[in-house]
């Protein structure tokens, strides 16, 4: 967590210019279309020295940032942030306009759009709406139509040489299907793809392999298979041979070999066709650690030869440090692309292993709740102490951007120790008009009952139409109310006697 | 072939990368553009090499483990010569002579034509797996059941040949070379129509079901174990239309190419269909102008059809 903000800090400290050129290319490299980048330049700090080297591969866009790796957060946090967030992930359930991060024209000198897909839509066709036999083809039948599925919508990717990418998502997003729409096994329902270059695809290892031949003529059929001329196959036989560690076995049947082994000549094969776009579909699961690390190592070296690597996971943490770029799908919509730490977290928060602090993590919401303030009047001065029965004002400034609900409504929580609510103020009924930029709602409290503590405050913002909560944000600013009492939350009027 | 080579990606916008910069590094992975694009294309082309390999990969699985396989195939229609010669000619009295070479010389390119065609018919299906992981072209699949069956059928013709010469029938003579021309015709249908349904069948999976109820009334429409004549005899002029079916044609040309009746025909209707040689070459051209035809429809659905087999299987 500390080394994105680290790695921002660096980054922010040095003109993005300088940084190297394999630097991937995030949305926030392009337009930042939120509001201004930072209220308070001050606070960031270029004299926090950069960490020597960053843990990653690549450096990050500059502006990135972990929004969990700054806690003590505040006005400074806020404003960061709303500078990092380049609204690349909108409200889950309205996909905006996804930022298309590469652009051939300015990517790395002799990089190319390798792979580009415009508009990339699948739908399955349900079995009940289609005629599966001949009989059905011209004989017209009855029944009920089913539901035609889309496995994905929309999808815009490009894909420059020499990027790894990671494709990732909940099972069922459309993962695989866009791998193959891709590797041109599945032809899109709509949309143009291009991919140049040859293709391994390793959607599935050792596809093809026939168990009753030896592994030596599966190794020439399936590199045959893949394109691959019969000169080229033996001059690459050995090399495969000593890849998949099998050559005490290579003129057994294949159906003798153990499903790891399978696997090992499978991949072996695949990474030996000298592909220009290697496309990876959850393959890397399978074999032991020794052989995983093996696989890695190998696509470690495509990389560093400058060759595409897409590749499907689970394993988020992979992505985190393999990969240049994430494509984090959702129901078939592209939802994110851009830096891997933020999307796996964006991922991680949709998945329910990261807490979810509302639908949408507040920074890439379309209204975000930016800093808190508290003071005796609204626009009076700052102040954090009161006494009971003093008048206390609650500002929370929300910056809206453009894809907002036009009416909002705020629950504005005071909350204690343990994030126990004491108290909760709503904004009038019908909610409150906001267009896109700045506002700030103030909650008055004309007479603070008699509390004694520290307590924050949570906001969280719903669409006064439709009731679809936007996102929460629960501030760490404090303030602090001194009532008469010796302890406890409340003072509470009592009698203390003795009976009996 | 090649235009069957892009079809599974749909033409999209070509992108023109920008051009190499710097020179590629040491172990760099750079290349230029063309040759990207061929190499992408190279993938999806049908390749001899690839087919030969599939072929023999085909030959190696089914003839493993049975040293006798092998011979067993070769002798299977010698075994069926024996026994049609004896229920044709000596039970039924066809009246045909040497009934068993009469019927061997069109058997065998009519069992070439319908092993290939039923066996295609199932190939995409039957490499499902394959079709829905691996980028290849997928023509591949019914052009090496074709090519499966070929292998077979020149190797019986041989062993056909040898049992001619064995038994001193005439063999060696210039109707010999009609084996030419009637073999591309076969091919040549034999290649539409097995692209044809073996496309037709991923989706509409009765495709085999019909085609193998076909196979066995289309076997009825050859004269293979009856004599031509006896169509000739009774369609008279009407006999083009009989002739209109390119395998007909191709078996009576095979017929008149290997088939020595000897002297001793003392049946009335003629066996052969004509003694010359421009009879047949005329109806070829008719039948491979149909195999053409076909050729270029079964080509069409293919290249239509095969982007949804993965979707399909």
């Amino acid at each position: 967590m500390a080394r994105h903000s680290s790695a921002y800090q660096r980054a922010a400290a040095s003109p993005p210019g300088g940084r190297r050129p394999a630097a991937p290319r995030g949305p926030v490299d392009g337009a930042t279309p939120v509001g201004p980048a930072a209220l308070d330049p001050t606070t960031l700090d270029p004299a926090i020295p950069a960490p020597p080297s960053y843990p990653g591969v690549a450096a990050p866009p500059p502006g990135q940032l972990d929004p969990w790796g700054v806690p003590d957060a505040g006005d400074s946090a806020g404003a960061r942030d709303g500078g990092a967030a380049p609204g690349g992930v909108p409200d889950a359930a309205v996909p905006l306009d996804v930022p298309r991060p590469i652009d051939a024209g300015e990517a790395d000198s002799g990089s190319a759009v390798v792979i580009q897909g415009t508009g990339v839509s699948k739908r399955f066709v349900s079995y009940s709406n289609r005629a599966t036999s001949l009989k059905e083809r011209f004989v017209r039948r009855g029944g009920p139509a089913g539901d035609d599925f889309w496995a994905l919508r929309d999808v815009d990717v490009t894909i420059g040489r020499g990027q790894t990418v990671g494709l990732a998502g909940a099972n069922g997003s459309g993962k695989s299907t866009l791998l193959k729409v891709l590797a041109g096994i599945l032809r899109p329902t709509s949309g143009q793809v291009s991919v140049q270059g040859r293709i391994a695809s390793l959607l599935e290892l050792g596809a093809g392999f026939n168990g009753e031949l030896s592994g030596r003529d599966n190794v020439y059929l399936n590199a045959s298979l893949l394109g691959l001329s019969k000169r080229e196959i033996d001059r690459l036989f050995d090399s495969i041979v000593d890849f998949s560690e099998l050559r005490h076995k290579i003129d057994d049947d294949v159906k003798h070999y153990s499903s790891g082994q399978y696997v090992r000549l499978g991949f072996a094969v695949a990474v030996h066709v000298d592909p220009d776009v290697l496309l990876v579909d959850e393959v890397l699961a399978v074999g032991d650690e020794a052989f995983q690390r093996k696989c890695l190592a190998k696509i470690a070296e495509f990389r560093a030869q400058g060759r595409t690597i897409l590749f499907v996971t689970h394993s988020l943490d992979l992505i985190e440090t393999m990969c240049d770029r994430i494509l984090v799908l959702e129901s078939g919509s592209l939802i994110y692309d851009g830096n891997p730490a933020v999307g796996t977290k964006l991922l991680r928060q949709k998945l329910g292993s990261l807490p979810a602090e509302g639908p949408v993590s507040w920074e890439y919401a379309t209204v975000r709740p930016q800093s808190v303030a508290f003071s005796l009047d609204p626009g009076g001065l700052p102040l954090v102490q009161y006494d009971p029965g003093e008048r206390l004002t609650v500002s929370v400034e929300l910056d809206v951007t453009e894809g907002a609900p036009e009416q909002i409504y705020l629950h504005t929580y005071i909350v204690g120790q343990s994030e126990v609510p004491i108290w909760m103020m709503e904004t009038p009924p019908g909610g409150l008009a906001v267009g896109p930029g700045r506002h700030i709602v103030d909650f008055s409290v004309p007479h603070l009952p008699e509390l004694l503590g520290a307590f924050a405050v949570k906001v969280h913002v719903s669409d006064a139409i439709s009731g679809a909560p936007v996102t929460t944000r629960r501030f760490e600013e404090l303030f602090g109310v001194s009532g008469p009492q010796a302890d406890g939350l409340l003072k509470v009027d009592y009698e203390a006697r003795l009976r009996g | 072939m090649s235009h069957l080579a892009d079809a599974p990606l749909p033409a999209g916008t070509p992108v023109s990368p920008s051009p190499q910069q710097a020179g590629p590094g040491p172990g760099q992975h750079a290349m230029d553009p063309s040759r990207l694009a061929r190499r992408s294309r190279a993938q999806t082309r049908v390749r001899w090499e690839l087919l030969r390999n599939l072929i023999r990969k085909d030959l190696k699985v089914k003839y493993k483990g049975s040293t006798l396989g092998f011979a067993w195939s070769l002798a299977n229609p010698m075994l069926l010569l024996v026994v049609y010669t004896f229920v044709f000619q000596i039970v039924l009295k066809s009246g045909i002579p040497r009934f068993g070479i009469y019927l061997m010389s069109g058997l065998l390119i009519w069992n070439a034509f319908s092993g290939s065609v039923s066996s295609a018919c199932g190939a995409v299906v039957a490499n499902a797996n394959l079709v829905k992981k691996v980028r290849f072209p997928l023509a591949v699949l019914p052009l090496s059941a074709v090519g499966f069956a070929a292998v077979h059928f020149l190797l019986q013709l041989l062993v056909l040949f040898l049992v001619i010469l064995l038994l001193g029938y005439n063999l060696i003579g210039t109707e010999l070379l009609l084996i030419v021309p009637a073999g591309a015709v076969a091919i040549t249908f034999t290649v539409a129509l097995s692209l044809l349904v073996s496309a037709l069948n991923v989706r509409y999976r009765d495709t085999s079901h019909l085609l193998d109820v076909a196979l066995l009334a289309w076997f009825w429409l050859n004269p293979m174990v009856y004599a031509f004549g006896l169509i000739q005899n009774r369609l008279h002029e009407w006999t083009w239309v009989y002739l209109l079916n390119p395998m007909a044609v191709v078996v009576i040309t095979f017929q008149r190419a290997i088939y020595d009746p000897g002297g001793g025909s003392t049946n009335s209707t003629p066996i052969q269909a004509d003694l010359g040689y421009e009879f047949y070459l005329e109806h070829l051209a008719v039948a491979g102008a149909i195999s053409i035809a076909l050729l270029w429809v079964g080509f069409h659905v293919f290249r239509t059809m095969q982007a949804d087999f993965a979707e399909d299987l």
